[in-house]
């Protein structure tokens, strides 16, 4: 206090303020001396950017107020940068937000790339910021589906990328769909009409379900109604360029679930023009496999597909993981590798119907069996002597 | 060498208390001693070279004080400890070959007692109120008891709701950010409407931000409520694992581009640097790297230097960008893999009752302590399991040892051992549940058929089939993650996705996880960690040049054969130049590594590993140039300057090497530069703004929770 009531160039005005001033510093923090008579010796001397972002930087007093001048308060925002110290930058961005209009402010930031990211940043952390995929973001927002609805139409509108404007698009169409297949859904359901929902209760909404859910769902609660309607699988699948593959597998899922194995089986069925069926898939049968074991299927039904998979090691592999007997014994049957099939007799019970397969298989004439196909010669014979090792 | 004594002093307290405790401490082992203020730094540095103890570092430190009672109270309590545990010999035993780590409980204890006094700030009961993500490391700092004891009253996590607490004192202890600040001016608000009135305070660890106070004085509650930062900046995870324990540093700098860490860094640095420094070299790759070297240089200046015994010597920082392929691949070495699956928080994990075979999860703390932890946490998942048998064989045998004796070894048995085998037991018994867990979930998910894609995409092999299994991983809804994951390392490996791959499995990750994951997928772009290649980027010049040359229909076959020469990524380029993957042919021992590719099943060495390992070996940056290069540049080697007099601690000193992540590191990577020490003889300390997976850098990626 000593130093403010002595100095002659301060009017008595600003003096009571200084003090009042240096008073509440005192006050509210511990060690402010230090700071209090530096404010009070460049009170006469002016700090320079440099200085003032230094003082920011170390938690000092300091003041921005007269940095009036558009080009000093460049030169300060410039200085704040090259500091590298992102919380002075921001204090000083928030500092222009405010002395600055919006367009000269962000004429000057488009020259100055991390000034800017640091503005957006903050902006988009106050709430404020309204670039175009943030905009999209806050229906997020909105938690009434009707509403929500609405709000992405109107998102439609923005300018987005023409891919991005696609995915919103779908995404307006499909909670569309989700709200009209909700209604309809929840109506069937507690009037108790479909045998369906009351074998398998709904566990949840479809709203705001991705595209692939919706499709699963459709495919478990509305299989086999026209393409017309807008629950229908195929409906789905057109509307939303559901890949082939795709739209298999999630139809597939749905239906192993429901133990629907005709249906299963009808997936992969197709009719060449002279009226032969035959079972085709886009994707390996080793994977269909898998998913169907996953879904509890029987033997009887996995078989079949196993018995589909190409490559002969991954069919007996297969074959050998989920106890498909008739697969395994047809196969070394096919190979005629009596070596293996007597390993495999060793496998199974004696009084199965395996064995006794085996058995004819095994005493049927020699002339059945002769050489070893060369072909398979290599690949079976390392791991059948492998085998004998154990034995 | 081992720190055994560390002493808190206060000028005010009697000197004379504790001679016969520093003469008792000399005598047996080198300590240090950290001495808290000016007046009591003199009387110990006059105290050690009276009675020529050379070994006692001095350090001075700007702390604020404490209430004296709790001071004595607590040397007292150490001196106890201390002088029981001071059986073994002469501690000069230093290993030629491993230098030993410097202590870094100190570090707790600075921002221990900073809290504390913090606390005191605010006299009388009270209310604290903490952000969740800072509950677990002020866990590690002070517990609930020590805050009880500072007049908290209840203790309550930050929810951003309305709050109940009946107290006429509020604190609150937060990380700067606006969300939180926001939340406190609604309660002050909400009160002063209330016509209520109570006093508050908001402590900002590590630091308060500009735009936290503009907030208050927005809100209009500037000066109602008193702020104060409590500058807890690191926080020792283990003898070799300091962590900032700011995940939000990555997406903070990497993909807003706010550099409001850059400082706290800065400043981490320096914390270390004035305890273990000085620093005599210091290395380091990446823009923010080296923005953190130039705020910590600054600091330096602005402070005052001390000469002292350097007990860290160099220091390497490192982007996190710069490598972004390692944080990504599925983790295989014990201790990441646990962090993986069970996900490990600030060094401690929760086993669940499968785990733990009872109806109980279990928090274990994971560090070095845990005897059993320390030798797997290193080890490729693979040769765990045999390692815990026969770990478990020697238990029986040890127990076994009791049949057969008479009543007097029984009794030794019971007082020295039993407790011992006991707690092995129980460590065993846990950790074994824990493989076996983590080996039931791998087995579920075709594990192994994931690690194959992973490493065709680090070796570039069967690109396609990586993509079709990386689509049907997609099409089957499996784990969203992971998912971006695969994507994510397909992106990066072939420097970009081809424009219709790119947006087939965008398209089919929208329909199978939701179309509001576009969010994600620009954000993924904005950080180059997901991206589409640029048509004719890289090709046009060469094209147009031979397009001149040849007809049309050949100029269409050499558009193949370069757009395949323009995949060919940094990475490929960088995995060459650096041998970071071995040839897959030859068959990897993975109980006797013989490189740090064993973290990756032999498939992979991390780069960042790699480039420290690289850039110690040849002191600087020379000769590699051309990786630099392709790494986008920004690297320095400094020699700091330091003179140490002591040629021994000097060379000591020399071999231990702090390397300090910004955005974060895996504990594979971690593993991988023990590994690295062990073969050098060298000691790292693993410096990170937080511990990061796959899991964690891509769920801070995404933006669609409202």
């Amino acid at each position: 206090m000593f130093y403010v009531t002595h100095n002659p160039y301060i009017s008595e005005h600003s003096e009571k303020l200084l003090t009042s001033l240096i008073l509440y510093l005192l006050d509210c923090r511990w060690s402010v001396h230090d700071d209090v008579i530096l404010l009070w010796q460049d009170y006469v001397s002016d700090w320079t950017p440099e200085e003032t972002v230094k003082r920011m930087q170390q938690g000092k007093v300091y003041s921005l107020e007269k940095f009036r001048s558009l080009q000093d308060k460049l030169l300060l925002l410039d200085e704040a940068v090259n500091a590298h110290d992102g919380n002075v930058i921001t204090a000083v961005l928030i500092y222009l937000k405010k002395s600055l209009s919006k367009e000269i402010l962000f004429r000057e930031l488009i020259t100055r790339e991390i000034a800017l990211r640091h503005y957006i940043h903050y902006l988009k952390e106050i709430g404020e910021q309204k670039l175009l995929l943030m905009q999209y973001r806050d229906h997020l927002n909105v938690r009434d589906e009707n509403k929500r609805r609405d709000f992405l139409k109107n998102c439609l509108s923005f300018p987005f990328s023409p891919d991005d404007a696609t995915h919103v698009q779908d995404h307006y169409t499909l909670l569309e769909r989700q709200i009209i297949i909700e209604a309809n859904d929840k109506q069937v359901e507690s009037s108790g009409q479909a045998d369906i929902f009351k074998k398998y209760p709904r566990k949840a909404s479809i709203l705001n379900m991705p595209i692939i859910t919706t499709l699963y769902y459709s495919c478990f609660y509305h299989y086999g109604e026209s393409d017309g309607t807008f629950s229908s699988p195929a409906n789905i699948r057109k509307t939303f360029r559901i890949s082939d593959k795709q739209f298999l597998l999630t139809c597939l899922g749905a239906r192993a679930k429901l133990k629907a194995w005709f249906d299963v089986d009808a997936l992969f069925t197709t009719k060449n023009w002279l009226g032969y069926t035959k079972k085709r898939s886009p994707i390996g049968f080793h994977r269909i496999v898998d998913i169907l074991q996953k879904n509890n299927a029987p033997v009887q039904v996995l078989q079949d597909y196993v018995n589909l998979v190409e490559d002969v090691e991954q069919k007996i592999s297969l074959a050998q993981k989920y106890k498909c007997h008739d697969v395994i014994i047809n196969t070394y049957r096919d190979l005629k590798d009596r070596q293996q099939l007597i390993v495999y007799r060793g496998k199974v019970e004696r009084s199965s119907s395996e064995y006794r397969k085996i058995e004819e298989i095994l005493s049927n004439s020699v002339r059945l069996w002769g050489e070893v196909s060369p072909r398979y010669r290599s690949r079976i014979c390392f791991p059948s002597s492998k085998l004998n090792l154990n034995h | 060498m081992r720190v055994l004594f560390k002493l808190v002093l206060l000028s005010q307290v009697g000197w004379q208390s504790f001679d016969h405790f520093m003469t008792a401490c000399h005598g047996a082992r080198p300590g240090v001693m950290v001495v808290f203020n000016l007046a009591a730094a003199v009387t110990m540095s006059a105290w050690c070279s009276e009675t020529e103890c050379v070994d006692c570092r001095l350090g001075l430190l700007s702390a604020p004080l404490m209430d004296l009672p709790q001071v004595t109270r607590e040397v007292n309590g150490w001196a106890g400890v201390s002088l029981c545990s001071t059986s073994g010999p002469m501690a000069h035993s230093v290993r030629r070959d491993a230098p030993e780590l410097p202590d870094f409980s100190l570090l707790k204890r600075l921002a221990r007692d900073q809290l504390i006094y913090l606390l005191e700030q605010l006299p009388g009961r009270k209310d604290l109120f903490i952000e969740a993500d800072l509950m677990s490391p002020l866990d590690r700092i002070a517990n609930v008891t020590t805050l009880k004891q500072h007049d908290v009253d209840k203790l309550y996590k930050v929810e951003h709701k309305p709050i109940v607490s009946t107290s006429d004192q509020l604190c609150f202890l937060i990380r700067p950010r606006i969300k939180t600040v926001k939340w406190i001016c609604d309660v002050v608000n909400a009160d002063k409407a209330f016509g209520r009135f109570r006093r508050y305070k908001i402590i900002f660890s590590p630091q308060k931000f500009y735009a936290c106070e503009n907030l208050l004085e927005e809100q209009g509650i500037f000066g109602d409520v008193t702020t104060d930062e409590w500058s807890f900046y690191l926080l020792p995870l283990d003898d070799d694992i300091i962590s900032l324990e700011l995940p939000e540093f990555f997406r903070d700098y990497f993909l807003e581009g706010d550099q409001r860490w850059v400082r706290t860094a800065g400043s981490a640095l320096h914390l270390l640097h004035s305890v273990y420094g000085p620093f005599s070299k210091v290395y380091g790759i990446g823009r923010c790297s080296k923005m953190a070297y130039e705020s910590w240089r600054e600091q330096v200046e602005e402070g005052e230097q001390r000469a002292r015994q350097a007990e860290i010597g160099n220091v390497f920082l490192i982007d996190r960008d710069v490598d972004l392929v390692t944080p990504l691949c599925s983790q295989v070495v014990y201790e990441g893999l646990v962090d993986d699956i069970f996900r490990i928080k600030c060094g401690c994990v929760e086993f669940c009752p499968d785990v733990t075979s009872s109806d109980k999860s279990i928090k274990v703390m994971l560090n070095s302590q845990d005897k059993v932890f320390n030798e797997i946490r290193n080890e490729h998942f693979s040769q765990v399991f045999g390692f815990l048998s026969q770990k478990a064989r020697n238990l029986q045998t040890a127990y076994d040892k009791r049949s057969g004796m008479d009543i007097k070894q029984m009794k030794t048995f019971v007082s020295e051992e039993l407790k011992g085998l006991k707690q092995e037991h129980r460590l065993l018994s846990l950790h074994i549940g824990a493989s076996e867990s983590m080996m039931k979930k791998k087995t579920k998910q075709d594990f192994q058929e994931l690690l194959k894609t992973e490493h065709s995409l680090l070796e570039g092999f069967e690109i396609r089939e990586c993509i079709s299994y990386i689509e049907e991983h997609i099409n089957r809804q499996v784990s969203m993650v992971e998912s971006m994951r695969l994507l994510c390392l397909l992106s990066l490996t072939e420097n970009g996705l081809l424009p219709k791959d790119y947006r087939s499995l965008k398209n089919q990750f929208l329909q199978s996880y939701g179309i509001e994951h576009l969010l994600t997928f620009s954000n993924l772009k904005q950080l180059g960690l997901l991206v589409e290649q640029q048509p004719g980027e890289t090709l046009t010049v060469m094209e147009s040049r031979v397009g001149k040359l040849v007809n049309d229909k050949t100029a269409g076959k050499l558009t193949d054969a370069f757009s395949s020469l323009a995949k060919k990524s940094n990475f490929r380029a960088l995995g060459r130049r650096l041998n970071l993957v071995p040839k897959s042919d030859e068959e990897y021992d993975l109980r006797v590594p013989r490189d740090m590719a064993y973290i990756f099943s032999g498939a992979y060495i991390p780069l960042s590993c790699k480039l420290i390992e690289q850039v110690l070996e040849r002191d600087g940056w020379t000769g590699l140039e051309e990786v630099t290069r392709m790494l986008n540049g920004h690297e320095f080697a400094v020699t700091a300057g330091s003179n140490g007099s002591d040629a021994r601690v000097k060379t000591d000193s020399q071999r231990i090497i702090l390397v300090m992540f910004l955005g974060g590191c895996t504990f594979s990577e971690i593993s991988a530069l023990r590994f690295l020490g062990r073969e050098k003889g060298l000691k790292f300390i693993v410096v990170t703004t937080a511990i990061t997976n796959s899991a964690r850098l891509l769920e801070s990626m995404l933006d669609n929770h409202a």
